[in-house]
């Protein structure tokens, strides 16, 4: 395997550990408006992810320099091409990092409520958006011959751009529902239960939406085939499972689940684009793969050094620190830190 | 308005706005971690209290750095691609290295920090915090090495119509960074001193029930802020006599020194003639300058014209000189606020050595307001830096017209720039409402929670 292999891999799983942790960042904010009827009751909602959220988020930034690093004609092509949508995704970013710190930090109920929907935007924004640019990635966008975008914001925000968005949404949000279920107690677990009892046929139906519609705009067919293998059989199985775990409470699992059908939709969308990192929808050989669009055989070697010294480094203490915050929120002041 | 220049204006406004906070952030969780590192052998609760009380504003300023951090590293794709595609094989690697060495770091043991006072043993937590400060400035280290090899481009070869990385050690241990990540990393230490005796100055003017914890945080303030202004002033000097090396012109435009002088002079006060490169009025020590840049008074110093001249004939025509008035202004605004904080951290650690407290109010006013010294001291000084290093993005390799993404419309720029204006106008509203609400709230109590802080604002 060469090393811009490697590379595409390990891109692939960065984005796997952004989405996994994330997505259910997301929906946590996404869902706290609706499951945090009072303002203890909020509080514990997000202090369910408070420990955790900005360690995720850097699972984003990571992916974003890895891609600079190892294949910067994709960094350059895809973030000046989606230049809007990613202004909008870092306005909601911006604005969801600040208001996690701020929001508790001021008594007044307009003071708090304001930055809860801010954490809301900031949640809903990047989850739909998400979704919009995995769909796009795949389905191709107007690259030409010398790897410039020439389409607009609006190129994007095409029927299958915005199945993808939606998917990704809904999808995020029942994972977060899902986390919740693990991390509340009380009336905030039983509104949470019923929220994810909610979102399954609803993100379900989306996710295989997306899915067959992908069939027909994208060449996914032609790659995976009449049977595209175990890994998508597996990731959609493994959501199918969600209800029935979800009903009989075995919400652990059910949690595994979201999180299997996240990390392997994931794989498969980059089975789909490989060797390509972006496809063209102009002409085919206008894709960016990972041979035009990567660094020099030098750079590629110098960060594999790298990330398999630190990699492991960084999976083992964020676990610890999941491991030390495994408890669920209770309503004592200690874990109504924010 | 052009798409270069939009973009360039967005690039100072949202890097001086996220470098608003980045200095406090290196310098307090070192502070932080020191308080709380005396608490951890001593037990004593006052130690306690300063370090939630410290840490709270420091949590405030880290929120808002991390998040405005967010933009830096998706606007050189963004509005800087090509850039990025001639740059991505250097560039990118200690992006890359920053998140997974330093941000992963400093983000999960912040987590660890402020949900862990109970939940983890008293050394694990302690080590948390130390970690945090260690991560941010790693990050610190990281970001400069990117930045040194636009300043001074090494380790690398022109190769497939890029700079493409040959030695990443030389990259790593790039002169220019052996002198500027000390320079900056001192400068943190500057900020979160002069923060530490502002508001300490503030809370002994007011004689409030906290004014023993707020004079002890005074004292450490001052040494720690002591050392970090001796250094920062002699790492500063440092980089400027290296800097006198690799980029001549800079610290020519820094003097605002037309015609190259032997013994040459160091100007106090300049009025120039930017277009006529000549000077209107100026007052000049005479061979200061030869002093300053070889440390003796003699010494040919070169001059915007010469330099000019010598860039033609190394890069062809082009005008390679860069804002004059700018630059000088803005080295004699770094200068001259770190000449003040030398002075006063001098005084305050005088004073305070032997636990003298007795300062006269108008004294600890002077204090209170020194504490924006820093702020005006850490932007101009990358202001200056960065704009006298024009017409260049990487010194020598790439100018900054030629960087820009040529697929953005300046419309989207623009759109971007004012969004970006008007959020960060909001946040820093807010930060700053949230800061003063804090400090004025003091240590009394538990300090750590907000439920003590509000009976405290209602009894006030």
């Amino acid at each position: 395997m060469d090393l811009n292999t490697i590379w595409f891999i390990l891109i692939a799983v960065l984005f796997i550990g952004f989405f996994f942790l994330e997505g259910f960042d997301y929906g946590v904010g996404i869902l706290l408006p609706f499951i945090g009827k009072d303002d203890t009751s909020r509080r514990k909602v997000i202090n369910a992810i408070g420990p955790h959220w900005d360690g995720n988020e850097v699972w984003l930034l990571t992916a974003g320099g890895a891609i600079f690093a190892a294949f910067p004609h994709w960094y350059a092509t895809m973030f000046s091409g989606f230049y809007l949508a990613l202004v909008i995704m870092l306005l909601a970013l911006i604005g969801r990092g600040v208001a996690f710190e701020y929001r508790s930090k001021h008594t007044t109920a307009k003071w708090r409520n304001g930055w809860d929907w801010v954490i809301f935007i900031g949640s809903f924004v990047p989850a739909l958006l998400w979704g919009v640019a995995i769909a796009n990635l795949i389905r191709g966008v107007p690259i030409d011959e010398n790897m410039n975008y020439t389409g607009n914001f609006f190129t994007l925000l095409n029927p299958y751009g915005l199945l993808g968005g939606l998917a990704s949404l809904t999808v995020f949000t029942l994972h977060g529902a899902i986390f919740l279920t693990l991390k509340l107690t009380g009336k905030e677990l039983e509104i949470a239960r019923a929220y994810a009892r909610k979102l399954w046929p609803v993100a379900t139906i989306l996710l295989f939406a997306f899915v067959i519609y992908g069939y027909f705009e994208t060449d996914m067919f032609s790659k995976l085939g009449v049977d595209p293998g175990a890994v998508p059989v597996i990731a959609a199985l493994a959501i199918l499972s969600v209800e029935w775990l979800l009903k009989s409470k075995k919400e652990g699992w059910a949690f595994v689940m979201t999180g299997l059908t996240i990390a392997l939709s994931t794989i498969t969308v980059f089975m789909g684009l490989y060797p390509r990192v972006m496809v063209s929808s102009l002409n085919p050989d206008w894709s960016l793969t990972i041979y035009n669009a990567s660094s020099s055989p030098y750079t590629l070697k110098v960060m594999s050094f790298v990330a398999l010294i630190f990699v492991p480094l960084v999976l083992l203490y964020q676990a610890w620190s999941y491991w030390v915050f495994r408890k669920r929120i209770s309503e004592k002041k200690e874990d109504l830190e924010y | 308005m052009d798409a270069v220049t939009i973009a360039r204006w967005q690039f100072a406004i949202v890097t001086v706005y996220h470098f608003f906070f980045v200095p406090l952030t290196l310098g307090l969780s070192i502070f932080v971690a020191i308080i709380q590192t005396f608490y951890y052998k001593t037990g004593d609760e006052k130690y306690k209290k300063m370090t939630k009380f410290w840490g709270k504003l420091f949590l405030i300023n880290f929120a808002i750095g991390v998040a405005t951090g967010i933009v830096q590293e998706f606007q050189f794709g963004m509005n800087w691609s090509e850039y990025s595609r001639f740059m991505g094989d250097i560039f990118g690697a200690p992006l890359a290295i920053e998140a997974l060495l330093a941000f992963f770091m400093e983000s999960t043991f912040l987590g660890l920090w402020i949900f862990g006072w109970e939940k983890l043993p008293k050394k694990i937590h302690l080590a948390s915090i130390w970690l945090v400060a260690i991560g941010s400035n790693l990050s610190a280290f990281w970001i400069l090495v990117a930045n040194s090899f636009m300043q001074q481009p090494v380790g690398y070869a022109i190769r497939n119509g890029r700079a493409e990385m040959t030695d990443f050690f030389a990259i790593v241990t790039n002169g220019h960074v052996l002198v500027q990540f000390p320079h900056v990393f001192f400068a943190g230490v500057s900020t979160a001193a002069f923060f530490v005796i502002g508001i300490s100055a503030w809370h002994m003017m007011k004689k409030g029930k906290d004014l023993k914890l707020f004079q002890s945080s005074f004292k450490m303030g001052a040494v720690y802020g002591l050392v970090g202004v001796i250094l920062v002033t002699l790492e500063g000097h440092a980089q400027a006599q290296y800097m006198t090396k690799i980029q001549p012109m800079k610290m020519a435009a820094a003097e605002a020194l037309w015609d190259s002088e032997n013994p040459a002079s160091f100007s106090l006060f300049t009025i120039g003639d930017e277009k006529n490169r000549e000077d209107v009025f100026a007052i000049k020590i005479p061979a200061l300058l030869s002093f300053l840049s070889y440390n003796k008074f003699e010494g040919e110093v070169k001059g915007i014209n010469d330099l000019q001249r010598e860039y033609e004939k190394r890069y062809g025509p082009g005008d390679y000189v860069p804002p004059v008035a700018v630059s000088y202004w803005t080295f004699r605004g770094m200068v001259g606020a770190g000449t003040l904080m030398v002075l006063l951290a001098l005084y305050a650690f005088w004073k305070v050595r032997k636990d003298d407290f007795n300062f006269h109010p108008t004294m600890l006013k002077i204090f209170f307001w020194s504490l924006f010294l820093p702020y005006i001291a850490n932007s101009t000084g990358w202001i200056f830096t960065e704009m006298a290093r024009q017409p260049w993005i990487v010194f020598g390799l790439m100018k900054t017209k030629d960087a820009v993404s040529n697929t953005v419309p300046a419309g989207n720029v623009l759109f971007s720039l004012i969004t970006y204006a008007i959020l960060y106008a909001i946040l820093m509203v807010a930060t700053v409402f949230l800061w003063k609400k804090y400090i004025k709230a003091g240590m009394t109590g538990e300090t750590g929670t907000d439920e003590n802080v509000e009976t405290i604002i209602s009894q006030a």
